[in-house]
């Protein structure tokens, strides 16, 4: 028996109200679809495989639709060539001139950099990889801004990868499928940027707003900025490196500051994704690999506490010649004595003796510098990292070594031993 | 009434054809053209059939319809999913409450109504957004984008002279 044949047969439900349903359902969908986004995180299990499969699918019909525009553009910008080439070439010579003094300029301070650097034991980012891609769509709406990049995860993209263009910063990738990206630019109302200023060294947040000039929001010094101040990324979060450039700052109608971007100079058409994860790509890996920890100590008088074995004075002044890691140096480690010559005259208190002698080597890079840090935070928490002088005062702890560890904890040494001939100073 | 009349209005003509040709219309605008050094303007083509679906006549279907669209949308344009969907579906209920006012008006006086619609649709988006990032979007972004998309009343006009008469049960 048919629906219709049956009670329910003549019942009749005005369309009116059951498209008022529909409406309801979807509304309720809609709703709940935005609920469920994740769009803003880096999480790459955020863009899910809808958005993947449709970034795929809009990869190759983006390369179809933009072919003719850049052709056009091509040929746009031929005609125009031709038109303007006797000014262009005027222009172009002075240009020439003037760069060719900016060139002798950053020759010159280039090589005083490298001199620095050397005698100061910098060392330096190691360059980040990328990738080139061009651009295919472009969303320029007021609640997005956002581009699909023909590079993907086959190239080693990966979500929250900086995304840099002819003249500087764009944004960062948000969404990676085989041969195609999404980029959220710096406008997109959902774009959160840390940057500096580069004049002041003050920090902001870049927050986009769906307009060609983001704003500047949580400013932390009090009236920083100057109509065209240059705004870097800070490097603050790790998202993005430090020191990419970003644009300059332009004042609002309402007294806020905003920042006109350096990409907009030129069309974004081919962009350079950078291969940055987080800052450990910036370091020595072998530096953060976990290192052996010193024997922990307590407070409690009677435990024993390990000493280390007496050391010939020789030996001592050789290492503080050589110095090494803050583990390594560790005056608790054995057979890995404090060095007696690094103590500063004036320095009386053991933690200090500790901080000194688990200094880095000088051109050690930025791990070793926190793991030394690190050993400076736990001797000035105390006991677990006091070095065996400091117990060997307490009733019933041991006395110090004879005289290289203890001594210049308490009666530093007027004359720091003479470093290495590798550790001095190179004449300018 | 005969029921033939009612047949004539076939969802795919009526709904099918201007899903696709907004589909289509919004995908070619996503080529990054720039004229004279600037940006083209990127108009919302869904509000059109947003309007003139709820002219013609209540449906079960439009609502959906306007669902898959703004979800098209957000994937194509990489915006919060949800969005676009709901800013449609906030244009398209009150023409369809209002739906008996609006019907036999003047095309100019229809065309405000438009853009009151589409007004309606990215005050929504605004407070959604608000809402979602916590962030204020451009004043001046939105109101460029609604007025490049209460320029296309016409397209909407001409959905709706076409098959506006095509049920009587609802003239």
């Amino acid at each position: 028996m048919s629906l219709r044949d049956g009670p329910f047969g003549t019942l009749k439900v005005p369309l009116t109200w059951t498209a008022a349903v529909a409406l309801i359902v979807a509304v309720v969908a809609a709703l709940a679809f935005l609920l469920g986004d994740r769009r803003e995180t880096l999480r790459a299990s955020a863009y899910d495989q809808v958005r993947r499969a449709a970034d795929s699918v809009t990869r190759p019909v983006g390369e179809g639709l933009s072919a003719p525009v850049r052709w056009v553009g091509g040929v746009g910008d031929y005609i125009g060539s031709y038109i303007d080439a006797a000014g262009e070439n005027r222009r172009l010579k002075i240009q020439v001139a003037q760069d060719n003094q900016w060139r002798d300029e950053a020759l010159r301070l280039r090589e005083e950099n490298a001199r620095y650097r050397a005698l100061m034991g910098v060392k330096t980012d190691p360059p980040i990889p990328m990738v080139f891609a061009r651009t295919l769509t472009d969303a320029r709406g007021p609640f997005s801004n956002t581009r699909l990049a023909d590079a993907g995860s086959d190239k080693g993209v990966i979500e929250g990868n900086p995304v840099l263009a002819e003249h500087g910063l764009v944004g960062r990738v948000t969404g990676v499928a085989p041969g195609v990206s999404r980029i959220m630019m710096l406008t997109d109302t959902e774009s959160r940027t840390p940057v500096m200023i580069a004049r002041t060294n003050a920090r902001a947040i870049l927050t986009g707003d769906g307009g060609p000039t983001p704003k500047l929001a949580y400013l932390r010094s009090h009236d920083p900025l100057v109509e065209g101040d240059r705004v870097t990324t800070s490097g603050d979060g790790g998202v993005y490196p430090r020191g990419l450039p970003v644009g300059v700052v332009v004042k609002d109608l309402d007294g806020g500051w905003r920042v006109a971007l350096d990409s907009d100079a030129s069309p974004i058409d081919y962009v350079q994704i950078l291969l940055f994860h987080d800052f450990s790509q910036l370091i020595a890996k072998a530096s953060l690999e976990p290192k052996t920890l010193p024997t922990a100590m307590t407070e409690e008088p009677t435990a024993a506490t390990p000493v280390p074995p007496p050391v010939k004075p020789q030996a001592g002044a050789t290492a503080a010649a050589k110095p090494t890691t803050g583990a390594a140096a560790s005056p608790s480690a054995p057979g890995k004595p404090a060095k007696p010559g690094e103590a500063r005259p004036g320095e009386a208190k053991p933690s200090a003796a500790k901080l000194t002698t688990s200094k880095p080597a000088r051109d050690a890079t930025g791990a070793a510098r926190i793991d030394a840090g690190a050993h400076a935070d736990r001797a000035r928490q105390g006991a677990s990292a006091k070095p065996a002088a400091d117990a060997a005062h307490k009733p019933g702890g041991k006395p110090p070594p004879k005289p290289p560890a203890a001594a210049p904890l308490h009666k530093p040494t007027p004359k720091p031993p003479k470093p290495a001939p590798d550790q001095e100073a190179a004449p300018f | 009434m005969p029921a033939n009349v009612a047949r004539q209005l076939n969802p795919i003509r009526w709904l099918g054809g201007p899903m696709l040709l907004c589909a289509v219309a919004t995908l070619l605008l996503t080529a990054p053209i720039r004229v004279g050094g600037l940006q083209l303007p990127e108009p919302v083509f869904a509000l059109v059939p947003a309007f003139a679906w709820a002219m013609i006549r209540p449906s079960v279907l439009p609502p959906f319809a306007l669902l898959l669209l703004g979800l098209y949308m957000d994937v194509l344009w990489g915006g919060p999913t949800g969005l676009w969907p709901a800013c449609l579906l906030a244009a398209y209920a009150p023409v369809l409450v209002l739906r008996n006012i609006l019907a036999g008006q003047s095309f100019v006086i229809m065309w405000v109504w438009y853009a009151a619609a589409c007004a309606l649709a990215f005050g929504f988006g605004t407070y959604l957004l608000v809402l979602d990032s916590g962030a204020m979007p451009s004043l001046v972004a939105v109101a460029w984008q609604f007025l490049v998309t209460a320029a296309l009343y016409p397209l909407a006009h001409t959905l709706i002279e076409r098959y506006e008469d095509a049920d009587v049960r609802f003239r």
